[in-house]
């Protein structure tokens, strides 16, 4: 399987895949979100505990292919003691070097979907919202839950 | 290669005709090919057609009054005149040129739909429709007060006609329904349902996107009120479609765009519409891709639709004999009687998007997905497929490349195969 195409399916995402770190749900979450890739359907939620402005756990939940999956996985461990300013400057570039996989931009979109909902969960850090506290479960809504 | 199968298909002699299908991928692997329901291949007579067109006439249809012009006209209604015969349709102005199976559709909705449709009537569709042949009726219902109704399928993924009479009643307007759904295959008895849709004073839309590059089709003997297919999945152009309408109903629609060509006369503040097809053909049509699209049709009939259904069925049966064997591979759809060759399926443990990606590095193209087909996943609590579609250019040892690229699939995954 390893040709120059790139071993995508090596041992490290095929660990996460198979053995996630914190899947499920985040005990005394303080901010959740949940997003979905229209074109293939994966589906991530991602649920932090804040402390201050320190995450003390991370959470995910989801349904998708490998790449999402495991990229989803190894964003919860890397996020976790990292301050909110230390996550505003990763960028896509460094989540995709976390993954140690080449990915095509077409299979990016799976590895950078659990990172665009850190993303929006950021921004709605950033900017309150004046509805938060009434926590909604509809994807595509940041809110504190 | 299975022993049981004979077949004096000339298949080897047929895929010179495709260029691409020489070429070879990363790897320096052969292509294989089996994604033709989402786009069809290109035999090299249609690629040398459009260069013909190109280099040799090209020139605005209907209306320069010199050479070109003449010849591009003569070239394009001469296709026209090639799907009429193809469909089986009356006349050739009951082919009306788009760009495709979504714009067909969506014309019908809107000029015949948004047009007779009345608050309480119903549009009958089903969960295995694209999503072409829903959200477009979706649009219709919304903007006059008409209700969509969903007929029930089976259990195997084929229209339940036990329960047909509870659905299909005087209520019902239109009936909007593939001919052979684009996930799991299944061939509906189109006949048959606009014979009843008919009898409850019903029209009936065909999605032949599928049917009509792999069944003999016959709107006249069929009963077909409304039929829609793409060029690009009939071996020709992309950005050509066909929409036949019987002429009595494309004279009473309402044009969908307005613009040149579809006027008869235009006053300051109203204009007075042409004749189908013109009515329907506004602004400048894809003239290159249309004489593409006839010299498709007659590369279709001159191997023979007859030909191709039951090479392609030999095709689908052996698929779904190799793709049996794999262990937690699931096929959905109906049994190879009722389908053509279209396989969708699963395999337990490596998702549809990781399969599709590990079968390409082995040089075999599939799609993975839902297909359009959102509904139908959701019906049957599925988030993608995988889906292999075959052409008559396809061959039983590629199907033998599909099976072992999915059992290294799943031994990339740790899975027993």
């Amino acid at each position: 399987m390893s040709d120059e195409l790139g071993d995508i399916y090596d041992e490290h995402i095929l660990d996460h895949f198979e053995t996630p770190y914190h899947k499920g749900s985040c005990p005394g979450a303080t901010c959740s979100h949940c997003d979905r890739n229209p074109i293939c359907g994966d589906q991530i939620t991602l649920q932090l505990r804040l402390d201050g402005d320190r995450v003390q756990e991370a959470f995910f939940d989801g349904k998708g292919c490998a790449i999402s999956q495991a990229a989803a996985s190894i964003l919860c461990e890397h996020v976790e003691g990292k301050s909110l300013a230390e996550l505003n400057s990763l960028q896509a570039k460094d989540m995709l070097k976390l993954l140690q996989v080449p990915l095509t931009p077409s299979r990016q979109k799976c590895g950078l979907l659990g990172f665009k909902v850190l993303k929006t969960i950021l921004y709605s850090l950033d900017k309150p919202n004046p509805a938060s506290g009434s926590p909604s479960p509809v994807p595509g809504s940041a809110v504190p839950s | 290669m299975p022993l049981n199968v004979l077949t004096s298909f000339p298949v080897d002699q047929i895929r010179q005709d495709f260029p691409i299908l020489q070429s070879r991928l990363a790897g320096d692997r052969p292509l294989v090919y089996l994604d033709t329901a989402a786009t069809s291949q290109k035999p090299r007579v249609v690629i040398a057609k459009l260069v013909e067109a190109l280099e040799q006439y090209n020139s605005n249809v209907h209306r320069g009054i010199h050479q070109l012009g003449d010849r591009m006209t003569t070239e394009m209604e001469s296709a026209r005149e090639k799907v009429q015969r193809f469909l089986g349709a009356s006349e050739p102005e009951e082919i009306v040129f788009t760009s495709g199976t979504t714009m067909s559709l969506n014309l019908v909705a809107y000029g015949y739909g948004r047009k007779v449709l009345r608050p309480g009537d119903e549009i009958l569709l089903n969960e295995m429709e694209h999503h072409a042949n829903i959200v477009p009726w979706q649009m219709a219902a919304q903007a006059t007060g008409a209700v969509l109704k969903f007929l029930p399928l089976t259990q195997e993924g084929r229209l339940d006609l036990s329960r047909l009479d509870e659905f299909l009643t005087r209520r019902t307007r239109i009936l909007a329904v593939t001919a052979m759904s684009n996930v799991l295959g299944t061939i509906n008895p189109i006949a048959e349902l606009a014979r009843r849709a008919h009898d409850v004073g019903a029209t009936v839309v065909v999605d032949a996107a599928q049917s009509v590059p792999h069944l003999p089709c016959n709107v006249v003997a069929e009963g077909v009120d409304f039929l829609a297919f793409s060029g690009h999945k009939l071996y020709g152009p992309t950005g050509i479609g066909v929409l036949y309408g019987r002429r009595e109903l494309l004279e009473m629609m309402d044009p969908f765009l307005g613009g040149g060509h579809m006027i008869r006369e235009v006053f300051r503040e109203r204009a007075t519409w042409a004749d189908p097809p013109a009515k329907f053909e506004a602004g400048t049509a894809a003239f290159v891709e249309a004489v593409g699209l006839g010299t498709a049709v007659d590369y279709v009939r001159q191997l023979g639709l007859e030909s191709i259904a039951a090479y392609e069925h030999q095709l689908l049966e052996y698929g779904m004999q190799v793709l049996s064997q794999i262990t937690g591979l699931r096929i959905y759809g109906p049994d190879a009687d009722h389908k053509g060759a279209i396989l969708s399926f699963t395999v337990d443990g490596v998702h549809p998007h990781d399969l599709s990606d590990l079968l390409d590095r082995e040089g075999v193209a599939v799609r993975a997905g839902h297909h359009c087909t959102m509904p139908l996943h959701d019906l049957w609590q599925l988030t993608a497929t995988a889906r292999a579609s075959f052409a008559f250019y396809n061959t039983f040892e590629e199907i033998d490349v599909l099976g072992e690229a999915i059992r290294k699939a799943r031994r990339v995954f740790r899975l027993p195969v």
